[in-house]
């Protein structure tokens, strides 16, 4: 069994600083980390691989520091890891993304056929979702999205059997491999690198393809050129005007308070006491 | 998991990154641990870098290392509340190539130099902690890190894991960190034009100005500041005692703040978009404030070791000399198939006295003390001798010996003959 | 996805010339969402702000229905038209009733291709994003995703879709000028809920599918409805009670629990209480969780970071409750307590309480 996870690296948005006097957004000096929900994906390949032996691949596409997000898959047990990696990326659109993470993933296939493509739902910078349910169109690969659980895998049949969140309730799908999958949040929990593991990952030799290696052809199809969204502009969001009306009470004893914001809740907002009364009632 | 290294370096900053590089370059097998994401994602600096102390590590530095502006000018100023008195060095000396000082963006830097590191043939990881080490009576034979298997041996451990080295106090090797030691500083950098920095600081591109400020920037307390040009943007920066921000209840943010409203200093500033703020530790106390830095099995250097010339604002080149220093005492001994002893390892100590390390650290050991002792320096000094300069600067026809007279009396009047003797003296005696 | 932080704009002062096949497409196309008898809401949100955008272009507003033949999706297309749409497409077929991407997205694909509309927007939901993704590689067109506001570029005619970039922090405006159908994905609850207006008439035009279940390779084997009382139904509650990591331990959850039985309310937390299992993910409110809009959103020991702010932020009336009196979120709540949730809340579970009892005996 093989299995393809794609994984960005991505700012860390959750450690954006804001400054302490000003409330601006730093933008500089954010770290890099992998895209959490890939990690996700990859421990799903991961416990796969455990359960019916095969290889695990990570596919990078990203700038030459990118190879940290690999040696970090590599440190959980993926057994290569490929960096894409070019100049003519830059600027990319996810369908551009998804041409050229596709035509690595053809190359790859060649090499070793691959029976999985797994990656994380959504980036947390882009958040698109675009990419995978991409990838999957143009390898013409069943495409298997917001995938909960993976009920069963049978590698002699070729078939997959997976829960899908939709709204509303679980889909419980059956299809072909090879196949893509995106997986949800909380599907597991990502395991630890041991000791030996971060020393094979830092001495493995990681893969770097360019445009060539990756086997991509049409180059209108990549970088700027190939991405038909382009940004107008970017702009900070506008600061609500209004404050917090602050309800402060001589002795501020916690009943006191609350009796406070209930009358200027209630007077000022009449309908919304006729709602509350209703659910009272 | 018992794989056996020669040396083990605990952090990737530029210490680390010194002895890791010069130890791995010389054939030994080196492990290096950091804590952070990303080598030196747990550091701050100014940053300037001092070439000298690169190129005795690798020569061949200026190829591809991420260099902001090379440094032609050098501000001093002394500043008031709203003037400053200063003065300036700017020589074309230093606008030729080799060139002696860079400014550098340290994220940008620290992932260049971890990459030689790493070339050099060094196993760096990150995301490690080394929860303590592991001890043969008194010999540190290894490290425990945070990982499962994470016990990992070698002949030396050198401790290059900065300014609050949780690891040698733990060990033993040093005291609680006091605050009087210590600085807390806070940067900024913000960005604007290449052109436009240019033109303010008049300067070409490429090249750059360095302002190291004091005064009432910090509103007497002991610290200074900085200003310095990269190639798009300006990092600004101020800090103090963390003994003093403490007894005065004030933080760095609200002293940036003021300082970034400063007339002289606002306009420097205009236009610019500021994108990344940090703070950070800095050692301050000198001479009299460094630890054990050697024993059985293993070494101390850069932060960890509180090699910091506070008075000349150097820290990096005496981080990445001590990490040098360090790496080439285990490889003589090596060499000379002495092992890892205390007494043997004594040997980096004498380096250390050897170079200006030791000898500048020395030089200013009083200065801590000295400054601890003399408030006045930082909250009279300031004000008199920028009132001197504007009266003897304002031409408003009074005749110029009085005017002398008017400044002689203010000092006398401020400090008494006797204090201002005493002040000259003493503050010979600190630069001594 | 568009690598916006680096990325220098690269439009504004372009005049674009419209290739006249691009030219030709014209109409603001909403992909309606029904499954199993039902239609998604956010379908009419998105025809409220077709409507907006069709306006401004002179240009006609076209639902797109696919599912199961019945009377349901009738009524949906009917439905369509009251809230504002003049062509509903419909195409129903037995393989259409339960999602599959393969499909949908030749029924979509082929609609599209045909009639050419110059917009096409779908809802952000698993459904939506799962099918948008492929009708824009399929197409070769452009797609931006959970757009916050989309307006008419009067320069161009284009549509510029407003969606937050860099954790939420920034907002880039993005636009699609040399590809059609322009397609953007907007999440429930972010565009106003329009007027059901009053029963009209509009053209109904049928598709066929053309595509047999036996070629279709992936197979619905099931499909298990959420428990009522388990799931959240977050995204159209009307009074909400959330909690965040100023409420310092597991066990004081509960206090949200309390308050929101009392108020009929749902529950919501932050991304660090998901992470950290206190609660299921589904409750989770803000940039990557649910964005919601109700009449009261309640936020105990939430310090108001922009992540969790743009998911709640739109709420009628905001009460903030938190020790921190410099926290973030006093400077857009509506009313603020300064003071310890682990108090305030059974303080105002009590409240309401008494005042439920009162009102019940003066009622």
């Amino acid at each position: 069994m093989h299995i393809v996870v794609c994984i960005k690296q991505v700012p860390d948005s959750a450690q954006i600083r804001v400054h302490p006097v000003s409330n601006t957004i730093m933008r500089q000096g954010v770290p890099a980390i992998v895209n959490p929900y890939d990690l996700f994906a990859l421990e799903e390949a991961l416990r796969l691989k455990d359960r019916y032996g095969g290889r695990v691949t990570v596919l990078c596409m990203g700038p030459s520091q990118a190879d940290a997000a690999l040696r970090k898959a590599l440190s959980f047990g993926a057994d290569e890891a490929i960096l894409l990696s070019d100049r003519a990326f830059a600027g990319s659109d996810t369908l551009a993304t998804s041409y050229a993470l596709a035509a690595a993933i053809q190359r790859i296939h060649v090499d070793m056929p691959v029976d999985l493509v797994f990656a994380g739902k959504q980036t947390i910078d882009g958040d698109t979702a675009q990419v995978g349910p991409g990838i999957a169109k143009r390898l013409n690969l069943q495409l298997l999205t917001y995938v909960s659980k993976i009920d069963a895998l049978d590698l002699d049949r070729k078939e997959i059997v997976i829960h899908r969140r939709a709204e509303g309730g679980v889909q419980v799908l059956k299809t072909r491999l090879p196949c893509l999958v995106t997986v949800l949040e909380g599907i597991n929990e990502m395991r630890f690198a041991t000791m030996d593991d971060m020393f094979r990952a830092a001495r493995h030799p990681l893969e770097v393809w360019d445009k060539v290696a990756a086997g991509i052809e049409d180059l209108s199809k990549i970088g700027l050129k190939g991405s038909p969204t382009v940004v107008a502009k970017v702009f900070a969001p506008h600061p609500k005007a209004r404050k917090a009306e602050r309800i402060e009470v001589h002795g501020d004893a916690p009943k006191d308070l609350v009796a406070t914001l209930l009358t200027k809740l209630f007077t000022h907002h009449p309908q919304l006491e006729r709602e509350i009364a209703a659910r009272l009632a | 998991m018992s794989e056996q290294f020669d040396v083990i370096v605990i952090g990737a900053g530029p210490s680390g990154n010194a002895a890791a590089y010069t130890a791995a370059k010389a054939g030994m097998k080196v492990l290096q641990i950091e804590r952070g994401e990303s080598p030196g994602s747990k550091n701050v600096q100014g940053a300037i870098l001092y070439s000298d102390a690169l190129e005795k590590i690798i020569p061949d530095f200026r190829d591809d290392a991420p260099l902001e502006r090379h440094l032609i000018e050098q501000r001093m100023w002394m500043l008031d509340d709203d003037s400053y008195v200063g003065s300036t060095y700017r020589s074309q000396a230093f606008n030729s190539p080799p060139y002696n000082r860079y400014t550098i963006i340290r994220a940008q830097f620290d992932k260049w130099f971890s990459k030689r590191v790493q070339d050099a043939g060094a196993l760096t990881i990150c995301e490690t902690t080394v929860l303590g080490l592991h001890m043969d009576g008194d010999r540190v034979v290894g490290v425990k890190t945070d990982r499962v298997g994470g016990s990992v041996y070698a002949d030396a451990v050198i401790l290059a894991d900065g300014v609050n080295s949780l690891l040698a106090k733990k060990a033993g090797f040093h005291a609680e960190l006091q605050p009087r030691d210590v600085a807390l500083a806070v940067k900024e950098i913000h960005f604007m034009p290449d052109t436009t920095i240019e033109s303010r600081f008049n300067v070409g591109p490429q090249e750059g100005v360095a302002i190291e400020m004091a005064g009432k920037i910090t509103q007497g307390m002991v610290g200074t500041g900085f200003l310095y040009t990269n190639a798009e943007s300006l990092t600004i920066g101020v800090g103090c005692l963390l003994s003093d921000l403490r007894a005065q209840k004030i933080t760095p943010h609200q002293l940036i703040e003021k300082m970034k409203e400063h007339p002289a200093i606002r306009p420097l500033l205009e236009g610019g978009e500021m994108k990344e703020y940090c703070a950070h530790l800095i050692p301050e106390g000198g001479y009299n404030a460094i630890p054990t830095i050697s024993g059985a099995g293993w070494l101390m250097v850069g932060d960890a070791g509180m090699f910091v010339n506070s008075v000349h604002r150097e820290g990096s080149n005496l981080a990445m000399t001590t990490g040098r220093l360090a790496a080439e005492t285990l490889i003589e001994l090596r060499a000379a198939g002495k092992d890892f002893t205390a007494a043997n390892l004594a040997r980096y100590r004498s380096k250390l006295d050897d170079s200006f390390v030791m000898k500048d650290l020395k030089k200013y050991r009083g200065m801590p003390g000295f400054l601890e002792k003399n408030p006045q320096f930082f909250t009279q000094y300031p004000e008199l001798i920028n009132r001197a300069a504007h009266t003897m600067l304002l031409v408003d026809g009074a005749d110029k010996k009085s005017k002398e007279r008017d400044i002689r009396q203010h000092f006398i009047r401020k400090r008494s003959r006797r204090g201002l003797i005493g002040d000259a003296f003493k503050f010979w005696r600190a630069f001594e | 996805m568009t690598e916006v932080p680096t990325k220098r704009p690269a439009t504004g002062r372009r005049k674009v010339e419209l290739d006249p096949r691009l030219a030709a497409y014209k109409g603001v196309w909403v992909f309606i969402e029904h499954e199993r008898g039902t239609t998604h809401p956010v379908s009419w949100e998105l025809l409220g702000e077709a409507r907006k955008l069709a306006d401004q272009l002179g240009a006609e507003v076209g639902a797109v229905v696919l599912g199961e033949p019945g009377n349901a999706i009738r009524e949906a297309c009917h439905e369509t038209f009251r809230y504002g749409a003049d062509i509903c497409y419909l195409i129903e077929d037995p393989v259409l009733a339960s999602y599959r991407n393969e499909p949908y997205t030749v029924g979509l694909t082929h609609l599209v291709d045909k009639f050419k509309p110059e917009i096409l927007l779908l809802g952000a939901t698993t459904l939506g994003r799962d099918l948008g993704g492929s009708i824009a590689t399929t197409l070769a067109t452009g797609l931006t995703a959970d757009c916050t506001e989309l307006t008419i570029d009067p320069e161009n005619r284009s549509l510029a879709a407003t969606r937050p970039t860099f954790g939420g922090s920034l907002l880039c405006t993005i636009q699609t000028l040399n590809y059609r159908p322009q397609m953007a994905t907007v999440r429930p609850r972010v565009m106003h809920m329009p007027e059901r207006g009053s029963p009209r008439s509009g053209r109904l035009i049928e598709e066929t599918l053309g595509v047999i279940e036996e070629s279709i390779i992936t197979k619905v084997l099931e499909y298990i409805p959420d428990e009522q009382q388990d799931q959240a139904q977050l995204a159209y509650a009307d009074i909400i009670v959330s909690g965040g990591r100023g409420l310092k331990r597991p066990e004081n959850f509960q206090l949200i629990w309390d308050l929101a039985k009392v108020l009929g309310a749902e529950v919501g937390a932050t991304r660090p209480l998901i992470q950290a299992g206190w609660v299921s993910a589904d409750r989770q409110v803000g940039q990557t969780g649910k964005t919601v809009r109700p009449k009261l959103y309640i936020a105990a020991g939430i310090s108001g970071a922009i992540q969790h702010r743009v998911g709640m932020e739109s709420s009628d009336v905001i009460i903030a409750i938190n020790e921190d009196p410099n926290a973030q979120i006093f400077d857009f709540a509506t009313y603020g307590i300064v003071g310890n949730a682990m108090q305030i809340l059974p303080a105002l579970t009590d409240a309401f309480r008494i005042y439920g009892a009162t009102a019940r005996r003066a009622g």
